[in-house]
């Protein structure tokens, strides 16, 4: 896969609230090592999935965004295209998680709030 | 099936044209609420090995109004024994027989159809004009449809010389496993699970989290029709039982729609397990309007400005919607016009209200995704031409999840033209030409659906052709018809739904090469 977190010196393409970091230090602790990698689209679309590390098979155009509470964070290399202005941020929100994503906690999922950094 | 043009044909309208049902559960419902459902396993409602239970919330007012199944990888495989051991009798049973189950299925929804469509609207939030003149009629024609076409599927054979022939049966795949979205409940299962049975396939299904009520509800309908273990329902979370089914050797073919890295997910651990998969993923549906469609200001112009609104039909929370509009600049200004006062016109609140238009978005999380999609949109430069905001609705549903009817002006660059928001948001933009539009509609990375509205036969013709889409509506939109293909290009998804070939993706062809010579070959 490849690293574009090397393209952006000062600003972290995807960071995390201590809400987040709390609840991937608590869900590492619980299974062990996770991957996160963004969803693009449809009915679960947009939401941040998280799987034990090495769940998803990555190929080699995934983008590396970067590191949350350690955790590595993926993105499809096309929709990078397309969000690449917006710094991610990743949050923790009540209810369940949709598709396969692991909940962030008891009755919690991860969420990604999008904040621009450069005009499309 | 159209969807507003045609309700005043459904039978169940004009008598409740001004009618607000009473939520399910509660005295006077036509729809009976228990406090706990089982899984449907076997022809049985089978409690979860593990003894939990998992609260199931009605967007309309956002509360809890029972508990399903919180199953484990253990419920799945009783569902996977029970529909095992249901198999070989479901495959060898005959075509006319296969058939006759179906019929009755679509006649037992049909004979439900209004419990059904309050159901379905108070578990996902859709209005319930759209579930009962759109979902639940389709859904009985879907099992009607397959029901006559696996009659009409015919196997070949071909006669390779004088004395030999080559035969080609259709023979089912097994057991398979169904993964469903929140969207269309009842519509997506029927989408599935009826060209799976035609083919003599039993299933394993899996509903979306948020919506595993109104399938149970289903299941109540068709228990004692379908023999049991044919069709089986386990609730719970997708990371627990949707990863369990999809990635267990027990399946012949994992069939899902939702959203895409999950639908990555699938085709992987079918690649694991080397079993056919069918995914239907997500979309950014681009409609395009014409100049010419103001060339009068007749029935055909109101359908096209029908036809930009459709993309607040199910709030959004379609596929397919038709949410990227593109307009040719010289009508742009007075389309607009004319489409705003019929956005501004809509009726939003309590979806068992027949004359509400748009309802509530299915989660709190949607809700979420939505506000954070407008504020990205905003931050990128795009107008908000209306809407924008949450909505305001009346007392006793303010809990639920509501969310104005909202256009965004902007380009195709921006977030908000490129992915899938998922609620009723459209993003507008202008094209000079032909050329131009052809190449914003196809500037995605989506390839479900497109609209194309023009008076002008040649240039629908045309544009059809050349985008990058499983299906282009031609001046109409939202159709769901049996027998229209109906999947992706690009990464929209893999394989069709909604059409005889399906028996195909649910068949595997046995040839038998039969010598009717009594002559060695002379080797050996």
């Amino acid at each position: 896969m490849s690293d574009h977190t090397s393209a952006v010196a000062t600003t972290a393409r995807v960071v995390a609230t201590p809400a987040a970091e709390q609840a991937i230090r608590e869900l590492v602790a619980e299974r062990g090592e996770l991957m996160f990698f963004q969803s693009g689209g449809c009915c679960d679309g947009s939401l941040p999935m998280c799987f034990d590390r090495g769940e998803l098979v990555l190929n080699d155009r995934d983008v590396l965004l970067g590191y949350v509470a350690g955790t590595p964070f993926y993105i499809d290399h096309r929709q990078f295209e397309a969000w690449k202005h917006t710094q991610l941020v990743i949050d923790v929100s009540p209810g369940l998680p949709e598709g396969f994503s692991l909940p962030a906690g008891d009755d919690a999922h991860f969420v990604t709030n999008g904040r621009l950094y450069c005009s499309p | 099936m159209t969807l507003t043009a045609d309700l005043v044909d459904v039978e169940v309208q004009p008598k409740v044209r001004s009618k607000v049902y009473t939520a399910p559960g509660f005295p006077g419902s036509v729809v009976t609420v228990k406090p706990r459902y089982d899984n449907f396993i076997g022809g049985r409602w089978v409690p979860p090995v593990g003894g939990r239970y998992m609260p199931n919330i009605s967007p309309v007012n956002g509360k809890v109004f029972c508990e399903v199944a919180k199953s484990t990888p253990e419920d799945v495989e009783l569902a996977l024994d029970a529909a095992h051991a249901a198999q070989d009798a479901w495959g060898a049973t005959s075509l006319p027989e296969r058939a006759a189950v179906l019929n009755r299925i679509a006649d037992a929804i049909e004979a439900n159809l209004e419990m059904l469509a309050v159901a379905e609207s108070w578990e996902n939030g859709k209005p319930v004009r759209e579930t009962l003149a759109a979902d639940l009629p389709l859904a009985v024609d879907h099992f009607r449809y397959f029901a006559g076409a696996t009659r009409s599927l015919e196997g070949r054979s071909t006669e390779i010389d004088k004395d030999t022939v080559a035969y080609h049966f259709h023979e089912p795949l097994g057991v398979v496993g169904q993964i469903i979205p929140f969207n269309f409940p009842l519509l997506m299962a029927a989408w599935k699970i009826a060209p799976a049975l035609a083919a003599g396939n039993c299933t394993v299904l899996k509903p979306a989290s948020p919506t595993p009520w109104s399938i149970l509800k289903f299941a109540e309908v068709i228990e004692k029709i379908v023999p049991a273990g044919v069709i089986n329902i386990v609730t719970g979370p997708g990371g627990e039982i949707g990863k369990a089914l999809a990635s267990s050797p027990r399946i012949a073919k994992i069939g899902f729609t939702g959203e895409t890295v999950t639908g990555r997910l699938i085709m992987q651990y079918a690649a694991q397990n080397l079993i056919p998969s069918t995914v239907e993923l997500g979309g950014k549906s681009p409609n395009i309007f014409f100049e010419d469609v103001m060339a009068a200001d007749d029935e055909f112009l109101d359908k096209a400005i029908e036809g930009l609104v459709l993309y607040a039909f199910n709030k959004g929370e379609v596929c397919t919607c038709p949410s990227r509009a593109l307009i040719q600049e010289s009508i742009y200004d007075r389309f607009m016009e004319r489409c705003l006062a019929r956005i501004a016109a809509i009726k939003q609140g309590n979806p068992l209200d027949v004359s509400t238009m748009v309802g509530a978005q299915n989660s709190a999380q949607q809700l979420e995704k939505i506000e954070s999609y407008v504020k990205i949109g905003r931050e990128e430069g795009a107008t908000c031409l209306i809407g924008g905001e949450r909505a305001a609705v009346d007392s006793d549903i303010e809990g639920g999840y509501y969310f104005q009817p909202t256009v965004l002006k902007g380009n195709n660059r921006m977030r908000v033209f490129q992915e899938e928001i998922f609620g009723p948001v459209l993003a507008v933009t202008t094209f000079k030409d032909e050329a131009e539009a052809i190449a914003i509609a196809n500037d995605t990375l989506y390839g479900l659906g497109a609209g194309v509205w023009t008076r002008d036969g040649s240039r629908a013709y045309r544009m059809g052709r050349a985008i990058k889409a499983g299906r282009v509506w031609t001046n109409c939109y939202h159709l769901y018809p049996a027998g229209a293909a109906f999947g992706g290009y690009k990464i929209s998804g893999v394989g069709r739904e909604n059409h005889q070939m399906m028996l195909e993706h649910y068949s595997q062809t046995k040839n038998l090469l039969v010598s009717y010579s009594p002559k060695a070959l002379g080797f050996f």
